[in-house]
């Protein structure tokens, strides 16, 4: 993996401050603070509704915060072009191939596809022989691992992911959060799931959102290298505090 | 099997045009057989012929026009919100208006050849395009939009490589519609007036008993059509294959 990593761009942070956002006529968030730490991931649970999405969106900046200019990156630039996006849906184009799909990025900033690279990150998945085919013959997975790479194919510093492997059955599932943790070494990441355990495998921070308008909970920060061992004990002590965290969070709502 | 089916299809109904003849005993100044038509057909080949080549012409002129204008103000309608409630009840009205009542008028303005003709199928061909391409366009899926924003995308890059090929589909019925009126516009607006084509043709061989010779301008008329289409048809599968086949 070193050697496709060798192309991503140094760590930069993000953050957003006093975000206020409204949303179908109550205050979503008012004047939040978040940090996504460079190179770090930071995972973010809670309630169905509370906004993670809409969050994750004011950051990839997809959607705009009442008022000013609230998201801004370590080295004090604007955030945007500097972020890669990747949704629960694989939002693969059936009317492409897995590398075209794969190089969509380049052809929409009217730039030459990077093929060569494009074929190395396939096969790195498995899926160099998968490279002709549209999507629609591909399993779940290998749909989902096509989106991964094409988010790696834009090679931005910082990546947002909302619930990429929610819809993946347990088994695949894991596997992504592997291959996941693997890829995006290095890079800033948030990654909004419902699923604790998938947190713990991956988070470096791990905030759970409650309120409204919501709140961030001080991060929980597990210690060890990602991907960890869903069978790992602390793992596992971790998850039903984080349960109960959650649990406590849907309370607060309601 | 593809092929053969077709075939059949069109011996069988041959055939019970055939049978029908026999048993009602219809004189052949009302209804021809196949044998007879066939005949004509060759006889006046050289004729026929030559009023086809005008009604094709008019058929094709139209088809690219009329797709040509429906695409473009269905770009307008989603791309200029501004313009969309003025020319929305325009469409309508326009379709409204039963445009073959249009059809003695368009004669009038642009006259006794192909221009009025083309006008014709341009007006009925424009709708069903016009329609399903805005179906299409304004139904890109959000996640394809956002996408393509956070990768920097233009709105030109944007519109071409995620919201017209998504829009694909809906276009192809439309203009799978639009091929199959297509020849009904300028066949109409031949009968209203002109001196050339295959609805003139068949008007004028009706007006001097000349059935048969009415029938194998029909058989004409109805080949290139159904050829008109499949032909199309093949285009946009082809253009479509990513799709699944249902």
């Amino acid at each position: 993996m070193s050697q496709l990593d060798a192309s991503s761009s140094a760590s930069l942070s993000a953050h957003i401050s006093g975000a206020t956002l409204g949303f179908a006529g109550r205050a979503l968030f008012d004047g939040l603070d978040m940090t996504l730490e460079a190179g770090r991931w930071t995972c973010l649970l809670g309630p169905t509704g509370v906004g993670k999405t809409s969050l994750l969106r004011l950051f990839a900046g997809l959607a705009a915060a009442d008022g000013n200019r609230v998201v801004t990156c370590g080295d004090g630039e604007p955030i945007a072009g500097r972020v890669a996006y990747m949704a629960q849906q694989d939002l693969l184009m059936p009317w492409l191939t897995v590398i075209e799909n794969v190089v969509i990025g380049s052809r929409l900033r009217g730039a030459r596809p990077a093929y060569e690279r494009a074929r190395e990150l396939l096969d790195s998945v498995g899926l160099a022989d998968r490279a002709d085919d549209y999507p629609r013959v591909l399993s779940g997975g290998m749909r989902q691992r096509t989106a991964l790479i094409r988010t790696l194919m834009e090679d931005r510093p910082i990546v947002l992911m909302d619930e990429p492997f929610s819809a993946l059955d347990a088994i695949t599932r894991l596997r992504l959060q592997s291959l996941a943790a693997e890829l995006l070494r290095g890079r800033t990441v948030l990654l909004v799931t419902h699923d604790p355990l998938e947190a713990l495998r991956l988070g470096d921070r791990i905030h759970v959102m409650a309120g409204s308008p919501a709140r961030l909970d001080e991060a929980m920060t597990p210690a060890g290298a990602t991907p960890r061992d869903p069978a790992d004990r602390a793992l596992l002590v971790l998850q039903a505090e984080l349960l109960a965290r959650l649990a406590a969070a849907d309370g607060s709502e309601g | 099997m593809s092929l053969l089916r077709p075939l059949i299809v069109c011996a069988g109904l041959v055939s019970l045009w055939q049978l029908l003849v026999w048993w009602s005993g219809v004189p052949p100044y009302l209804l021809p057989g196949p044998g007879l038509v066939i005949a004509a057909w060759f006889t006046h080949a050289g004729l026929i012929a030559g009023h086809a080549l005008v009604t094709i012409a008019e058929i094709l002129i139209g088809l690219a026009l009329g797709t040509a204008l429906g695409a473009a103000s269905a770009l307008c309608l989603a791309y200029f919100r501004t313009v969309r409630p003025w020319l929305m009840p325009l469409l309508v009205i326009s379709q409204a208006i039963p445009v073959f009542a249009l059809a003695p008028l368009l004669v009038l303005w642009f006259g006794y050849g192909m221009a009025s003709k083309v006008a014709m199928a341009v007006l009925i061909i424009f709708f069903p395009v016009t329609a399903s391409f805005f179906d299409g366009l304004r139904r890109t899926d959000p996640g394809w939009l956002d996408l393509g924003r956070t990768m920097n995308g233009t709105a030109l890059t944007i519109l071409r490589r995620i919201r017209l090929p998504a829009a694909l589909p809906a276009f192809a019925s439309g203009l799978r519609v639009a091929t199959a009126v297509a020849p009904i516009g300028a066949v109409v607006g031949e009968w209203v007036g002109s001196s050339a084509g295959l609805g003139y043709l068949m008007l004028h061989a009706n007006g001097r008993m000349q059935i048969d010779l009415m029938f194998a301008a029909l058989l004409t008329l109805s080949l290139f059509a159904v050829a008109l289409y499949f032909t199309i048809d093949a285009g946009l599968r082809r253009a479509l294959r990513w799709q699944a086949d249902t």
